[in-house]
């Protein structure tokens, strides 16, 4: 690859890339190569499809794509220049996609998506109620490139921002772009990123850094690895605007370790961009200087939090610091200089921003909160997967209409926002619209954009245990508030959960969960608390239940309930006495039933009755024997 | 692993030049700590030694720094590395059976070796394929929505010595 020493001779180079690697009308196969479509075998698709394009002697351009979101159909493809998409591909299907598609043009129907076994395919990627409302702007190559060449990222537009702001752009300018077009922090807390980048600007120190913060440890979150994984370059492009704007020179990504595949990508990026002068001294002859480097962590979520993420990266066990000295200042950042650290995602999106202008991010989104937010939707959705939507959208439109409602037609309950530190939503808020503040406002949050869909049978006490023991792990241990208090919030969570709650441990931990908010040192701690008192306010009487009852509506929680076998259901075949490890299910001539006092409620009879005949209910053993 | 080579300057890369040489030492602990890992899947004390007087960290500290961070072992590790995930969605799709049937299956807890050095099981808090929920990795493979069947198929093969983590 050759050095490219000016603007003019970038420009030129684009030129002729755009022309000749997406060339129109020449068949061209997009497949997905994110995590998840490869562990279902989207390589052995890709390998099967060259061999049967070499045999029929077509040539077919194969683009192995970063990660196009709908994970649960993996793996997916689309088929250019007819514009298929096709879901769950085998390599057996490979013959079809080659000589129909290929070679006749036509969709092989059997990999086309319908909503249901009865309704019309859907040929197009567009028209997939999963796409339809979404709208791309920080994945937006993702599906499009192959994140190892950079060739195909230049060849989409990419570095055309980078361009402007060296060509026609003061520093300034850039930061007064990105202020205008008040990018909100994409990790969760929304701080206005123009302000961050001011603060860092305003540091009186000659050397600067930008760090961009990949340690998405939040369960149910993944699109900060889909954009480091699918797209790098986006995410490059994006930090050298910042190092340009507040005139920073060194630069480094902190990936978690658990995301290998991000780590190789970035690193062949950061290389290819190198080797083009796009990074390193003197970037395309225009005397600005700017070093990237990436740093891995090695499993611990707290270091996703600001000033731990800057102890870890200075080799220090992962403790946050007190702030003031805030990142920005002198002596708060890596080694002490001023640091600008923001989310991937929030990187990824001042390309476009400063490529297309504030006014056009603006016009996206609500007023207080412009823009696009990526969500990973999981849980009891039919189509989980990563999607991009304006802000604004309400909860109903991504569950019910992207997410194309829930699994095995139950009943919705509750859906969970942002990850450990977020909070449960009831059915009452579906029709609520997502920003940043109205999140807030319920006792929920953005956080990094995990949305988890539960039904009727998901126990919103164990979700909320779940949530606790993951802070309670993750608890790095340095202040006693979070140290001792999500200790103990979990043991009285898990009190209740096994049936020897007390009336009195609701208000205990209210006022632990308050206590905790108030007295810990950095987000993990503050937030903690938050999926107990969402739930405890939306789903008071479930824990309640819990408590008095000694009953889980869910039928999650073990320990509870009274176990009884209907009669008139049962067609005796023993399976439940044999899964009782207590004795405790007796077999009479014509009938089996549950001694009450053998009964440790373990749940086994009622897991092993193929048919639903092993009821739990409320009230004590007594009530159950008359 | 060549400790005594190490060479600091390299390592840390071109922020070597703007922080002090204490500082660089410290900066490559973990980055070296990964390698030592991936070499010996495990971190040898005797090795972790030689690095502290390289480094000039009391040894004392590398272990406060490497115990800290839950990727870091200090004991020998199984042939398949099964992580099951417990993330959210994989905790709402069942991923507890998971881990409760490996455990039994294996006679270890979460987090140990069995005996003969065949399996190490792990939980860990998210993988990030939650579309695939729930999740297990064996050592560098990844196998998505692991019902009963899938289970089984994980089963006999780390008893039959695969390791190719296929299921």
């Amino acid at each position: 690859m050759e050095k490219v020493n000016s603007l003019e001779a970038f420009k030129n180079l684009q030129l002729l890339l755009k022309e000749e690697t997406f060339k129109e009308g020449v068949p061209r196969l997009r497949t997905c190569t994110g995590t998840a479509c490869m562990a279902t075998g989207a390589q052995s698709v890709i390998n099967k499809v060259e061999e049967e394009a070499a045999h029929s002697g077509k040539h077919i351009d194969i683009v192995k794509t970063g990660c196009q979101g709908f994970c649960q159909q993996g793996p997916v493809m689309k088929a250019e220049p007819y514009g298929y998409y096709y879901k769950q591909v085998r390599a057996a299907d490979a013959h079809d996609i080659v000589g129909t598609t290929f070679s006749a043009g036509f969709p092989v129907r059997n990999l086309l998506y319908r909503d249901n076994i009865l309704s019309e395919p859907k040929e197009i990627m567009e028209t997939l109620p999963f796409y339809k409302k979404q709208m791309r702007v920080a994945l937006h190559n993702n599906g499009l490139i192959d994140p190892r060449n950079i060739n195909h990222y230049i060849a989409v537009g990419g570095y055309t921002a980078l361009v402007k702001a060296l060509e026609t752009m003061t520093p300034e300018q850039v930061l007064d772009e990105v202020d205008k077009a008040n990018l909100r922090g994409r990790g969760g807390a929304g701080f206005p990123a123009g302000e961050k980048w001011k603060h860092t600007k305003k540091a009186k120190s000659k050397i600067k850094l930008v760090i961009a913060n990949g340690d998405e440890g939040d369960p149910g979150a993944f699109m900060d690895r889909s954009i480091m994984e699918g797209d790098p370059h986006g995410l490059i492009e994006g930090m050298l605007l910042c190092a340009y704007a507040i005139d920073a020179q060194y630069g480094f990504v902190y990936v978690r370790h658990e995301y290998p595949l991000a780590v190789v990508h970035l690193k062949l990026a950061i290389k290819q961009a190198e080797e083009m002068g796009l990074l390193g001294n003197n970037i395309l002859g225009t005397g600005f200087s700017f070093t990237l480097d990436v740093r891995e962590g090695a499993g611990a979520f707290v270091c996703g939090e600001s000033t731990a993420l800057i102890a870890s990266m200075e080799g220090e066990r992962g403790f946050p610091r007190p702030r003031p000295p805030r990142l920005s200042d002198i002596g708060g950042g890596a080694w002490g200089y001023p640091s600008n650290l923001n989310n991937i995602e929030t990187f990824a999106c001042v390309p476009h921003i400063i490529s297309r202008g504030a006014d056009w991010f603006k016009s996206i989104g609500t007023e207080n909160s412009p823009g696009t937010k990526v969500f990973a939707l999981t849980g009891k959705v039919k189509n989980t997967g990563l999607v991009e939507v304006p802000m604004g959208i309400t909860l109903r439109e991504i569950i019910f209409e992207i997410g194309g409602g829930i699994l095995d037609g139950k009943k919705f309950k509750a859906v969970q926002t942002g990850g450990p530190s977020g909070g449960c939503l009831p059915e009452e808020y579906l029709d609520l619209s997502v920003d940043f503040d109205s999140l807030r406002k319920v006792g929920s949050m953005m956080g990094s954009g995990g949305m988890v869909v539960m039904d009727e049978e998901t126990c919103v006490v164990d979700v909320a245990k779940f949530f606790l023991s993951f802070t309670k792990e993750e608890s790095c241990g340095k202040c006693p508030p979070c140290r001792i208090g999500t200790y103990q919030m979990l043991e009285i969570l898990k009190k209740i959960t096994s049936g020897h709650g007390e009336p009195s441990d609701l208000d205990n931990l209210e006022q632990i969960c308050r206590k905790v908010q108030k007295g810990s040192l950095c987000g993990l701690g503050q937030s903690a608390p938050n999926p107990i008192l969402s739930t405890l306010k939306y789903f008071r009487e479930e824990y309640e239940e819990h408590v008095h009852d000694k009953y889980c509506r869910a039928k999650v929680c073990s320990g509870l309930g009274t176990y009884s076998i209907d009669h008139s259901e049962c067609f005796l075949c023993g399976l439940c006495k044999q899964a009782c490890a207590f004795g405790a299910v007796k077999e009479t001539r014509r009938s089996f039933f549950i001694d009450q006092d053998m009964c440790t409620k373990c749940k086994s009879c009622y897991m092993a009755c193929p048919i639903g005949a092993v009821k739990v209910g409320k009230g004590t053993a007594k009530a159950a024997r008359k | 692993m060549d400790i005594e080579n190490i060479n600091i300057k390299s390592s840390i890369g071109v922020i070597g030049g703007i922080i002090t040489s204490s500082e660089s030492r410290r900066g490559i602990l973990i980055p070296t700590l990964h390698k030592m890992q991936l070499e010996n899947g495990y971190l040898p004390e005797d090795l972790l030694r030689l690095l502290s007087k390289k480094l000039s960290i009391p040894l004392a500290e590398i272990y406060s720094v490497a115990s800290f961070y839950k990727q870091f072992h200090f004991t020998p590790r199984g042939k398949n590395i099964v992580r099951v995930c417990t993330g959210t969605a994989c905790h709402v799709r069942g991923s507890a059976k998971v881990v409760d049937a490996l455990q039994n299956r294996f006679n270890v807890k979460a987090g140990e070796t069995t005996e003969d050095l065949k399996l190490t099981l792990e939980t860990v808090g998210c993988v990030g394929c939650c579309g695939l929920a729930p999740v297990v990795t064996v050592n560098e493979g990844v196998v998505g929505a692991v019902g009963p069947k899938k289970l089984k198929g994980l089963i006999h093969d780390i008893e039959e010595g695969d390791d190719n983590g296929k299921s």
